[in-house]
């Protein structure tokens, strides 16, 4: 599903550059729970930032569903992630003055579909995450749980290839944060692939498969308990 | 252009405009006074010169009025500073010399004086005039008639009296017709009642008496005040005018090249004065208003490139969620475009309704300031897809910032 080969990103910073991935390769097949581990400025973010064609790469080959990404511009990446890739975020990135609803049907507009029928889809998506009678409540009156769940409801509602979650449980409280790590597993054993950013062990430790990564280089790539009780 | 009619944009465009309401409004609010100001100038602009063309309209424009002054050339023995008057020899000579030119000659004598009915009284002018100022002038009269040819031929005692007068001197209702009136201690008996003009006027409340009699009565002998001519038409005003003057300064042996000595006026040159001034006008108002159109528009530009600034995390999280660039700038463009719209209708509301009510405050009657200030229908329109033009245009810049941005560094944007 992900195949990324000897992946190189820099980022100038005045005159010199920052050589943040300095050569990964990581394949991840479809219907994997991925984490990524690692801490701050070790590259993760860049790296699902590539992986979410939100940034692109300097060296190195990535492919995504066995389709080589170069040279893309804006509006074919823009495709792109509204066909294969959901996004979950740190901070919910829900407008916060449209409805549950209508957040979880943004994407849905953007592919072209017609209201009444992407509504339709939002609401059973809702539902799924269990906000069905939050639907037509504005984000800031919905908790920081709620509003996580809308967003992997929002995620979900194109049905997409993979899930790109960066650190969704990091504002939100322990108990929440398992409701969310719930949510995702449950997604996952539906078959949806599911990469995970994180800096928490315990998060990391609920996916199936950990990536540690440390200044630029994937330091170690092992299968969590979780994945072997399956 | 097929999302133009797509319910959706719109439900887009209504969200983000319902939401940033106080810009919207400001927004408007540039605009809308552009073209407010726009339509309510160019209305009185028209008003404006309906007025005065009316002011003008029922007044002989092909006029020119003759009077003396003192003679600023020594000339044939007499000293500078001479004081003299016309006479009605002048305008004898005058009649048959440029009985071609001159279409009417009207030669006035005028005073003030105290005029008397039974208790009342008031001061007031006393002219004395031919039946043909009628012709030049035209009085509207209430009662009765103006004077006549035979008034003059028999020196009669009769006048006509102007609306005020008759309210001042007479009882409410006392029909004046026939009535006496004192004027210089001498009974003149009253034979028309006429309305004030509501174009120019030289005359004010005025007691018109025949010419002969206020000869007689002030004893003016052979003395003309001053004359009022006016042309027929084809004729030259200006030649007329000049040629007109040197025949007057041979009869009055005055320097041909005196300038001081005959005072003038010709009414065509101080309408196109003010005709010009009109024109001044016009292009003022325009200049202002399409200076004012343009400001709110770039006001609207302006805000727009704030609210992209501030929107930029959402314009982020759309294109994360596969709006492209392409989507992003029609809706930007399209906010824009309907802003403007929005702003411009209700400008174009608003000024109409300014001039319906100055319309109906100023706009009729005869004292009426500003006649019928509408505006053109098709200058509207211009105006209005100038400013939507103009409205997609600066929505481009906006736009296209919010285009320029990186997802990603959208997304991170706080």
């Amino acid at each position: 599903m992900i195949k990324i080969e000897k992946l190189h990103k820099s980022y100038p910073i005045g005159k010199d550059s920052l050589h943040v991935l300095k050569g990964i390769d990581l394949h991840i097949k479809e219907g994997e729970f991925v984490s990524i581990m690692g801490s701050s400025g070790s590259g993760k973010s860049t790296l699902l930032n590539i992986v979410g064609l939100l940034d692109g790469h300097d060296e190195g080959n990535y492919f995504l569903n066995g389709q080589l990404i170069k040279d893309l511009n804006e509006k074919k990446a823009a495709i792109l992630r509204n066909k294969f890739l959901g996004f979950v975020f740190q901070s919910f990135n829900l407008i916060s003055y449209k409805t549950a609803l209508e957040n979880v049907a943004l994407p849905l507009y953007y592919k072209g579909m017609k209201r009444k029928e992407r509504l339709v889809i939002a609401l059973e998506y809702l539902e799924k995450v269990g906000l069905k009678d939050w639907a037509n409540h504005l984000p800031n009156e919905l908790s920081g749980g709620q509003k996580q769940r809308v967003a992997i409801a929002r995620a979900l509602v194109t049905k997409p290839k993979v899930v790109l979650a960066d650190e969704p449980t990091g504002a939100l409280d322990s108990t929440t944060t398992d409701n969310v790590m719930d949510l995702l597993r449950d997604i996952n054993n539906e078959g949806m692939t599911v990469f995970v950013i994180t800096h928490e062990e315990e998060v990391a430790e609920q996916t199936k498969r950990i990536v540690r990564l440390k200044d630029g280089v994937i330091i170690s790539d092992e299968y969590t308990k979780a994945n072997k009780t399956v | 252009m097929k999302f133009l009619f797509d319910s959706d944009t719109w439900q887009e465009i209504y969200g983000s405009i319902r939401k940033n309401k106080i810009r919207t409004a400001i927004t408007i609010i540039g605009v809308l006074w552009g073209i407010f100001l726009l339509v309510v100038l160019l209305g009185s602009a028209r008003g404006l010169e309906n007025s005065f063309n009316k002011l003008f309209g029922n007044f002989a424009t092909n006029s020119v009025f003759v009077w003396t002054q003192s003679t600023d050339t020594p000339f044939k023995g007499f000293q500078k500073g001479r004081r003299f008057s016309l006479t009605m020899n002048d305008i004898k000579v005058l009649k048959s010399e440029y009985s071609d030119e001159i279409k009417l000659l009207a030669p006035r004598n005028q005073t003030n004086n105290l005029i008397i009915k039974d208790f009342k009284s008031g001061n007031f002018r006393v002219s004395g005039d031919y039946p043909v100022l009628d012709q030049i002038q035209k009085k509207q009269l209430i009662y009765g008639r103006f004077l006549n040819s035979n008034d003059i031929e028999n020196t009669a005692k009769v006048t006509a009296i102007s609306e005020d007068m008759y309210k001042q001197l007479f009882d409410k209702d006392e029909m004046p017709i026939g009535q006496f009136i004192k004027i210089n201690s001498i009974s003149f008996q009253v034979i028309g009642v006429y309305k004030p003009s509501n174009t120019i006027d030289f005359d004010g409340d005025c007691a018109y008496i025949p010419f002969t009699t206020f000869k007689k009565v002030y004893n003016t002998a052979n003395k003309v005040d001053w004359m009022m001519i006016t042309a027929n038409e084809g004729t030259n005003i200006e030649q007329m005018e000049s040629d007109v003057l040197l025949t007057l300064k041979g009869l009055h042996k005055v320097h041909p090249e005196d300038e001081r000595a005959f005072g003038s006026a010709n009414l065509g040159k101080e309408i196109g004065k003010v005709t010009g001034f009109l024109t001044g006008m016009q292009f003022l108002t325009w200049f202002v208003g399409i200076a004012t159109l343009i400001a709110g528009v770039f006001a609207i530009g302006n805000i727009l490139l704030i609210t992209v600034k501030e929107r930029t995390k959402e314009i982020g999280i759309r294109r994360a969620l596969g709006a492209t660039p392409k989507s992003i700038r029609q809706q930007i463009i399209l906010e824009s475009v309907f802003l403007t719209t929005i702003a411009g209708m209700l400008g174009i509301i608003f000024g109409g309704l300014v001039l319906f009510g100055i319309d109906s405050a100023i706009g009729q009657g005869d004292e009426a300031v500003l006649i019928n200030p509408t505006v053109n229908i098709p200058i509207i329109l211009i105006a209005f897809v100038t400013l939507i033009i103009l409205g997609t245009l600066i929505g481009l810049i906006p736009a296209h910032m919010a285009t320029i941005v990186k997802p990603i560094e959208a997304l991170r944007e706080e």
